[in-house]
């Protein structure tokens, strides 16, 4: 079995994200860019799964810009077998990155897809869904428990209640919750050979997809900020100011 | 304008994700038609028609549909989805499992997780875990959206004349299957919609010590959350956490302890009236949002907060 995983190339999640002065976007230029945290926990279930004896190949995609391939690398370097690039902005609404994974399915024919549950910057959380609906694929979505039976897998998913364990057939689709599992990190050897390991380029033209945005960003703002409170010595003033000065007990 | 609204509920209640949407969709149009899918679902069908804003219950009613997966959903949606403009649900972990098939089925994009609305089809969201804020415009003839529960208010109860429709649907097969579900049972307000939440970070050291938050919870009759650096550690479950990939919270007071204040922990909470920190560390960001800071240890700290509390409530008696 073959297992996709992908991923993508965000501003690192240590990074404090500054707006543009001229409300264009946010600053992007010299800000430390590292693979999207749920993404990790996807490719490390990937390798876990191979290391199982569970899948023979791990195929890591990746669209948006050439730097991107750093990404993919990182991946590789983790233990993933080859990647594939799809060249574009780094800008591509999830409707049209679920299409360009769905013409990438039909090709590669993997058994297994593992996302990240959201990426950290745009925090949409729907490319795992859509997919799934474009292929026709069960989804197991903000998955932190995998167990991969013979043509089932056992899925189990953080949701707001609590947790909800569902049983899907393969092929199937998880977006992989940050409780997964705990990423590894690559050893200098496998970063030495994941150098040599073949990432193959495409582009979403070649692909037939229509990649056009459909939202339209006006405007990309600072959030209201609040002000800085006060030091209390104690939490005896501490009370008295909630009491009395706050009155919200 | 158009709107239907993909309700939340398990069955037996109504969730409240379910009166903030109504509400939010309110400030697009006034005919809205809200779509209940469940199973043994009469009342919550007539009680939801009795909310303001109101227009239509389109009630699904079936065995088959009891657990919400989202396949056996988008399907139903879709079949209906041509009468409306715009097709809006919660922002919980339900909505977001649900909509985005639509959204593909349609072949329009989503807009997640929306905190104003400025017209019908201007949006504004969250990005960056709160630290930017989106203006959005969709240039799809239908907009599905997921709107987040805590920034809008809750519609009343009562007031709305709907009337309830019926419908049957034959789903075709699907490759998943509900097993069980692990819902944490407790007697506390519901973490997302509580006045007061007391959360506890990596600080408490210990599932032992976590207790020591629900013992001041418990004294404000107060919801209890966790920074995920908490729940990765094991001191409590999943369902606790606040922050970008947990829930969203904005409670009147919110009183943080051993929190170090991660911006994913942040984008949780920072909305909130009244934020409360108590950290060793004076320089933990956390102090930076906090409207009253209390640098000091919590194992002092919260025994001396639970006999303060005491001595307050039993003036009040």
């Amino acid at each position: 079995m073959k297992i996709l995983v992908t991923v993508k190339r965000v501003i690192d999640y240590n990074v404090q994200v500054r707006v543009k002065a001229d409300n264009s976007g946010v600053e992007k230029e010299n800000v430390k860019m590292s693979m999207n945290p749920p993404d990790e926990n996807a490719v490390e279930e990937a390798l876990r799964i191979k290391e199982a004896g569970k899948a023979d190949e791990i195929i890591i995609l990746s669209i948006g810009e050439e730097k991107c391939q750093e990404t993919i690398r990182t991946a590789l370097a983790m233990g993933a077998d080859r990647g594939i690039l799809i060249k574009a902005t780094d800008d591509v609404e999830p409707l049209s990155v679920s299409k360009l994974i769905s013409k990438i399915v039909e090709t590669e024919k993997p058994g297994l897809i593992l996302m990240g549950k959201q990426a950290i910057d745009d925090d949409s959380n729907q490319t795992a869904q859509m997919t799934s609906a474009l292929l026709n694929w069960p989804q197991a979505t903000f998955a932190s428990k995998i167990d991969i039976e013979e043509n089932t897998a056992i899925v189990t998913r953080e949701i707001d209640e609590g947790l909800e364990r569902v049983k899907v057939k393969m092929p199937f689709i998880a977006s992989c919750d940050l409780r997964l599992n705990e990423p590894r990190y690559a050893s200098l050897p496998n970063i030495m050979k994941a150098k040599k390991k073949p990432i193959d380029i495409k582009s979403a033209e070649e692909l037939g997809v229509d990649i056009k945005p459909r939202i339209e960003n006006i405007k990309i703002s600072e959030p209201p900020t609040r002000q800085k409170g006060v030091m209390v010595a104690d939490v005896a003033e501490l009370v008295q100011k909630l009491k009395y000065e706050a009155k919200v007990i | 304008m158009s709107i239907l609204i993909l309700a939340e509920h398990n069955n037996l209640e109504v969730k409240s994700s379910t009166l903030n949407t109504i509400s939010a969709a309110s400030k697009v149009g006034s005919e809205i038609d809200i779509l209940v899918i469940g199973s043994d679902i009469e009342n919550i069908a007539k009680e939801i028609a009795n909310y303001q804003h109101v227009s239509k219950v389109i009630s699904l009613d079936d065995k088959n549909f009891e657990h919400a997966i989202a396949e056996k959903i988008d399907p139903v949606i879709v079949s209906i989805a041509d009468k409306y403009s715009h097709i809006f649900a919660p922002a919980t972990t339900f909505g977001k499992n649900v909509m985005p098939r639509v959204a593909v089925k349609l072949d329009v994009a989503q807009i997640s997780d929306v905190i104003n609305i400025e017209s019908e089809d201007t949006f504004i969201r969250p990005i960056y875990a709160g630290n930017a804020l989106a203006t959005v415009k969709s240039n799809d003839d239908k907009k599905v959206i997921t709107v987040r529960p805590t920034s809008f208010d809750v519609v009343a109860k009562d007031g709305g004349s709907g009337i309830v429709e019926s419908i049957n649907f034959e789903s075709s097969e699907t490759f998943t299957e509900f097993l069980d579900r692990e819902e944490s049972k407790s007697d506390r307000p519901e973490l997302s919609t509580a006045r007061i939440v007391v959360s506890g970070g990596r600080g408490l050291q210990s599932a032992e010590n976590f207790k020591l938050i629900n013992n001041i919870a418990d004294k404000l009759n107060a919801a209890i959350g966790a920074s995920r650096a908490a729940v990765d550690a094991g001191y409590v479950s999943n369902d606790y956490q606040v922050g970008q990939t947990g829930k969203v919270v904005v409670p009147d007071l919110y009183i943080a302890v051993g929190i170090s204040g991660a911006i994913q922990h942040l984008a949780g909470m920072k909305e909130s009236k009244i934020i409360v920190a108590i950290n060793k560390d004076e320089e933990a960001p956390i102090f930076n949002i906090a409207d009253y800071g209390l640098s000091a240890d919590l194992f002092e700290a919260l025994p001396q907060l639970s006999s303060e509390l005491d001595k307050l409530n039993s003036i009040e008696k």
